[in-house]
């Protein structure tokens, strides 16, 4: 591979992962203040669809991506109700919302199956984009994947940088905590949700407005649970999130490429590779934590032991502690 | 300012926590709020603070109506509380708690924080550096914290709840201090507490609760103690608890229950080690220390929930170092927790399907009639206000305290009890340690865990201070007094019990 | 550290006062329910059915009566009801052990692969013997990946649900690359499956229908198996006091971890029997998508009758009925058939909302 291809593939591994990047920030911000959103592979469908239809319609970008991110508020919205409000299991709902969003994309997504519809225009950085190497691979995408390179350090920031961002991880770490500071602890974390679907609303239209540029049935099924696993891996802190989406979107790029490599394994098992190899990972970087596995890496001559434990040590970041434990007034 | 409080009620279902309350505070004072446990003073003060919402009565702050319906109406009007847990954020740091939901005019950036922090820790003589994380923090240091962050609020009336628990003998002076010199400049402080003598060497005026209303009126200090004890705990005084009738075996007579030989046993960041330990039958063991010292760490190896990493545990003489727990269980070990809803019991199962569970008939299929039979004689003999279907979750503490004792086997040769009587009232306290004290005299012994120095002085036979993850040789309770029992749980004199290697 | 934290407590640690119970009350709830279920599921789908421009009733109609409309779509629907019985009375379990079975739709791929091998390695044994091994060979299949997950969930903490939808992912990898390579059709390889069976290898089906009695059996038998230990063995009141409160459970002597991780074989043995009986009973070859979603319809199924056994044959006639009755509608309105997946997504949402709402008023 000469460097041109180098270049090529990371700047389609930066460009196919932006979605990916919008919907785990989402996820990031609603599982920090304690609400996990199980509903993301359905609702990005539905976005996904809403966003292309409208897009279809309007003949306008921008519009389809509003609509997109009121739908994925919407379905926050509903989540906030059922698992904030009448205090029931959010994974049940998450669930539930999930296949019952995805069905709903097929219903009414039927009429924009496989039919043109309008797209994100690109928007080379002038100057910027004939940076050598850099500019190839940073600075030739679109509006959308210049965001999502701005969304991760804001994120970041927000989270551990500003006075707000303090008060959204008390919430998650424990409400009760933040409720007796005087935190409306129910109504901040209706904004948190909310805006978490916005941005997977986002995701889920910069597939078909974007990076598929159309719509058919369930085709970005399996992103949903992609991205939730993805946030667990990153142990809920954007920069290694986006490392986890840039490393799935390595994996994608991957597996398309082996194609024509080996060909006589069938196309369908590149695939759905990645997603299997995601989770995989996201197991292997859990089992640290298995006590029996700990002991045993102890007892390691001690150059080796130290820097492994260090490292899972590292990789080992807690959930949120009152993460999907919905919050009772005392 | 002023606090007045008139008429407050507050009930929770049938049980009316504070009945009719009226009391006032003046500015610039210490005032004491005294009364045994349940007595209703925390209900009160989560009143005022917002944290719970009165079901009638008014409060006056200055003269002026509050509503103080939440946490963030009560900070907004001056009113802070420290709760007896503190309220805090294990996961930050120190700085982190100061400056979470702080007021934005009070402290605008964290780099304000950390000096308002440094200030006020010179000012008041406490000793919380900015940037350690809490988890590292002792309660007191907790405690003063939320002192600083709630005094860095704004907050004109502030509140304690049991503030003496769990910290040590120096803290509480620096804590004493530190509130005189905050009343000189005109902060209220409401004290509450269930020890005389704190009251006593504090505050300028002391107000009784029981069961949940205000007896006689509001007296200024000193008082005379026969006087306080009286009104705390009815005309009969305080009543003598059941003590043990009979003494205890020498420790040598027989095989033990438990013999700990070199052990080393960790749990997170507390390790316990070179344990040697041997802890006999018919005994009652009582183990203090400041909330994590390693009294849990214990209860948990000797129940099988934890496994040493070095030494030897021997049970009735069996090698059982490397046993899993249902060995523990089958040698007449059984632990029962602290908090009871989190792994106690399963509250929306009943006693029956309880005592299905643990008593493990034979057979494949469950025998309900025969099992409802033996819920009921459970239910008659522990005086247990349930039927055998009420799911346990929805009887009272107490009740459900008994109903974990009736689970225990007749064979239990060993028991570990962490916090017995933890949130119950006194009746209640007193009939769980009746019941223990006729196990004990079965010849099982007993282990438990409590904050409370009253329990520990009574009920036990032997004691164990827990220090920082060291331990205290067994002391015999009958030389002990509770003043010493601060100290040593504080690491006052703490190396002269310590137990010796070997 | 933060195990020695005091956790929150309610003050003077208070019970719930029992609520007076006057023998009018079980009958209003259970009205409020079913109005809130009834109703916000009508209007919501009526809502979505306007949208795409569709006459409501007349969708209503063909969705719920489609099914009924003749032997045909009588013995479809049976069909279709047996193994989603199978997997609802597996996740019964599950969910009773306190687990979210994402993998059941692994396990079902797995059990219909497996169910596969003897068919194929052994053809030439008496039919009755190869199906028996067939479904033997089907249900150990759908055991071992449910253990699969059990294992993984145990030792690396990572949750339930996301090793079982990677589990998921690596079963459908399997079957493509089965259904591609080795064991392609002769000549061209395509998504529409293997070579079918030797007609000698279908199970028996009634004369003139695409009904195979055995079917219905095996399901009946599977969730009365499942009601009885759940509801009658102290093995099953194991497992509720696990899925309810694992640490008190292990406290009071239940070996929890056994109980979670037989709950998951036992949900995967009867998933893979619903695969095998996908084989050999209704495709009679193996296809990509063999699972026909059939394993997250269960878990709709158990969501919406809160993991008690009783309601889940009647709820899964039912779901079965709307998929069945949907499938005419493109044909007949034009609309897609998904309907049905948006129907039962609403019926078990409002079901969610009416459970929290009756306990709200407590």
């Amino acid at each position: 591979m000469d460097t041109q291809q180098i270049l090529i593939n990371l700047a389609a591994i930066l460009a196919g992962a932006a979605p990916l990047i919008f919907a785990t920030m989402g996820e990031t911000i609603t599982e920090r203040s304690g609400v996990v959103n199980l509903s993301l592979d359905g609702k990005m469908l539905l976005a996904a669809m809403t966003g292309f239809a409208v897009g279809v319609h309007t003949q306008n970008v921008l519009l389809g991506f509003v609509a997109a991110a009121g739908v994925g508020m919407l379905v926050a919205l509903v989540l906030c109700f059922v698992s904030l409000g009448l205090r029931l299991s959010q994974t049940a709902v998450g669930f539930v919302l999930a296949l019952l969003c995805t069905d709903l994309s097929s219903f009414l997504g039927n009429p924009y199956v496989r039919i043109p519809g309008v797209a994100v225009p690109a928007q080379p950085i002038p100057v910027l984009q004939d940076l050598p190497i850099l500019g190839q691979v940073l600075f030739q995408h679109n509006l959308l994947i210049y965001a999502s390179f701005l969304l991760v350090p804001l994120v970041w920031w927000f989270l551990f940088r500003t006075r707000a961002g303090l008060t959204l991880r008390a919430l998650g770490e424990r409400p009760t905590t933040a409720y007796a500071r005087g935190v409306p602890v129910l109504p901040l974390q209706l904004l948190y949700v909310l805006l978490g679907g916005a941005l997977v609303g986002i995701a889920g239209a910069a597939y078909t407005l974007d990076l598929k540029q159309g719509w058919s049935y369930r085709h970005i099924a399996g992103t949903g649970w992609i991205a939730l696993a993805i946030v667990i891996f990153g142990g809920w802190n954007p920069w290694r999130v986006a490392f986890g989406c840039y490393l799935f979107g390595a994996l994608q790029l991957f597996a398309t490429r082996s194609q024509s490599l080996i060909p006589n394994v069938p196309t369908q098992i590149f695939q759905v590779a990645p997603f299997a190899l995601m989770i995989l990972i996201l197991v292997l970087v859990n089992a640290g934590s298995n006590p029996t596995l700990q002991r045993w890496i102890e007892q390691l001559p001690a150059p080796l032991s130290q820097p492994v434990q260090h490292v899972l040590a590292r990789l080992n970041t807690a959930a949120p502690a009152a993460l999907g434990q919905p919050f009772r007034r005392p | 300012m002023d606090v007045q409080i008139r008429n407050l009620t507050k009930t929770f279902g049938s049980l009316r926590a504070n009945d009719a309350i009226s009391l006032s505070f003046a500015a610039g004072n210490i005032h004491g709020i005294l009364g045994e446990n349940g007595a209703g003073k925390s209900t009160l003060m989560k009143l005022l603070a917002g944290f719970l919402q009165r079901d009638s009565g008014e409060v006056l702050l200055d003269g002026q109506p509050a509503r103080l319906h939440t946490p963030a109406a009560a900070l907004a009007a001056g009113v802070g509380m420290v709760h007896q847990d503190p309220m805090d954020i294990p996961a930050f740091s120190a700085l982190e708690n100061f400056f979470c939901a702080s007021p934005r005019r009070a402290l605008p950036s964290l780099a304000v924080a950390r000096q308002r922090l440094i200030q006020l820790n010179q000012q008041l003589g406490f000793t919380v550096a900015p940037d350690q994380p809490l988890a590292r923090l002792t309660v007191g240091q907790r405690q003063q914290l939320e002192i600083m962050r709630l005094l860095a609020c704004g907050v004109k009336v502030l509140i304690l709840d049991e503030p003496t628990t769990g910290i040590t003998a120096a803290q509480k002076t620096a804590l004493f201090a530190a509130l005189r010199r905050l009343t000189a400049q005109g902060e209220t402080v409401l004290f509450v507490s269930h020890k005389l003598d704190e009251v006593a060497e504090l505050c300028q005026t002391v107000s009784i609760l029981r069961n949940g209303r205000v007896v006689g009126p509001q007296l200024a200090m000193p008082q005379p103690q026969a006087e306080l004890i009286k009104l705390m705990f009815g005309q009969e005084g305080a009543p003598a608890p059941p003590r043990p009738t009979t003494a205890p075996p020498t420790p040598a007579s027989a095989t033990p229950v438990w013999q700990l030989n070199q052990i080393t046993v960790r749990e997170g960041a507390l390790t316990v080690s070179n344990l040697t330990l041997s802890l006999p039958r018919g005994c009652v063991v009582g183990l203090c220390g400041l909330d994590g010292s390693g009294q849990q760490v214990l209860l948990r190896l000797l129940a099988g929930r934890l496994r040493p990493e070095r030494g030897q545990l021997l049970l009735h003489g069996v090698d059982v170092t490397r046993a899993p727990y249902r060995a523990f269980r089958a040698a007449g070990i059984e632990y029962l927790p602290a908090d009871r809803m989190h792994d106690g019991v399963i509250g929306a199962l009943t006693l029956t399907e309880h005592l299905l569970l643990t008593r493990k008939p034979h057979g494949l299929i469950i025998n309900r009639a025969d099992a409802c039979t033996q819920a009921e004689t459970a239910i008659a003999a522990y005086n247990i206000k349930a039927t055998p279907d009420t799911p346990l979750a929805s009887l009272s503490g107490g009740n459900q305290q008994r109903a974990m004792l009736a689970l225990l086997s007749a064979e239990c040769t060993g028991l570990l009890f962490d916090q017995p009587t933890r949130g119950l009232d006194v009746v209640s306290a007193r009939a769980i340690w009746q019941r223990l004290l006729h196990r004990r005299t079965e010849g099982t012994a007993i282990v438990f865990a409590s904050a409370d120095f009253d329990e520990l002085l009574d009920y036990s036979d032997l004691l164990l201070v827990f220090f920082g993850g060291q331990v205290s040789h067994l002391l015999p309770c009958a030389t002990m007094t509770a003043t010493r029992l601060a100290e040593l749980i504080g690491g006052v004199g703490f190396a002269e019990v310590a137990a010796r290697d070997g | 550290m933060t195990d020695n934290l005091p956790t929150e407590t309610t003050p003077e640690a208070l019970p719930a006062p029992p609520l007076p119970r006057t023998r009018m009350q079980p009958a209003i709830q259970l009205l409020t329910s079913a109005a809130i279920i009834i109703g916000g599921t009508l209007l919501f789908t009526t809502l979505v059915l306007l949208a795409s421009g569709t006459a409501p009733l007349e969708a209503y109609r063909l969705i719920l009566s489609g099914a009924f409309r003749n032997p045909r779509t009588i013995a479809d629907l049976i069909m279709l009801t047996a193994p989603l019985l199978l997997c609802s009375a597996g996740l019964t379990l599950t969910f009773s052990a306190g687990l979210y079975n994402l993998g059941i739709e692994g396990q079902i791929v797995i059990g219909a692969v497996l169910a596969m091998v003897p068919l194929r390695l052994l053809p030439d044994l008496p039919p009755p013997v190869l199906w028996l091994l067939a479904l033997s060979a089907g249900a150990s299949g759908g055991m071992l990946w449910a253990l699969l997950v059990g294992v993984l969930r145990l030792y690396t903490n990572v949750s339930e649900i996301f090793v079982g939808l990677g589990l998921n992912f690596i079963a459908i990898g399997i079957t493509l690359y089965l259904v591609f390579g080795p064991w392609k059709r002769p000549g061209v390889a395509s998504m529409s499956g293997t070579e079918p069976l030797p007609e000698a290898l279908w199970l028996p089906t009634l004369e003139g229908s695409r009904l195979v009695p055995l079917a219905p059996i095996i399901a009946l038998v599977g969730i009365s198996v499942v009601w009885f230990a759940l509801t009658r063995t102290h093995w099953g009141l194991e497992l509720r006091a696990t899925g309810l409160n694992l640490a008190a459970a292990e406290r009071l002597g239940v070996p929890a971890h056994a109980r979670l991780v037989q709950s998951l074989a036992g949900c995967g043995a009867l998933a893979g029997l619903a695969g095998a009986l996908q084989i050999l009973a209704v495709y009679r070859a193996l296809i990509p998508n063999i699972s026909s979603g059939i394993g997250f319809l269960a878990l709709l199924v158990v969501l919406l009758v809160r993991f008690n056994p009783v309601w889940v044959g009647p709820v899964a006639i039912l779901f079965a009925s709307f998929s069945i009755g949907s499938i005419q509608l493109p044909l007949q309105l034009g609309i897609d058939s998904s309907i049905a997946g948006v129907l039962q997504g609403t019926l078990v949402l409002f079901a969610l909302i009416a459970q929290g709402v009756q306990e709200r008023r407590r």
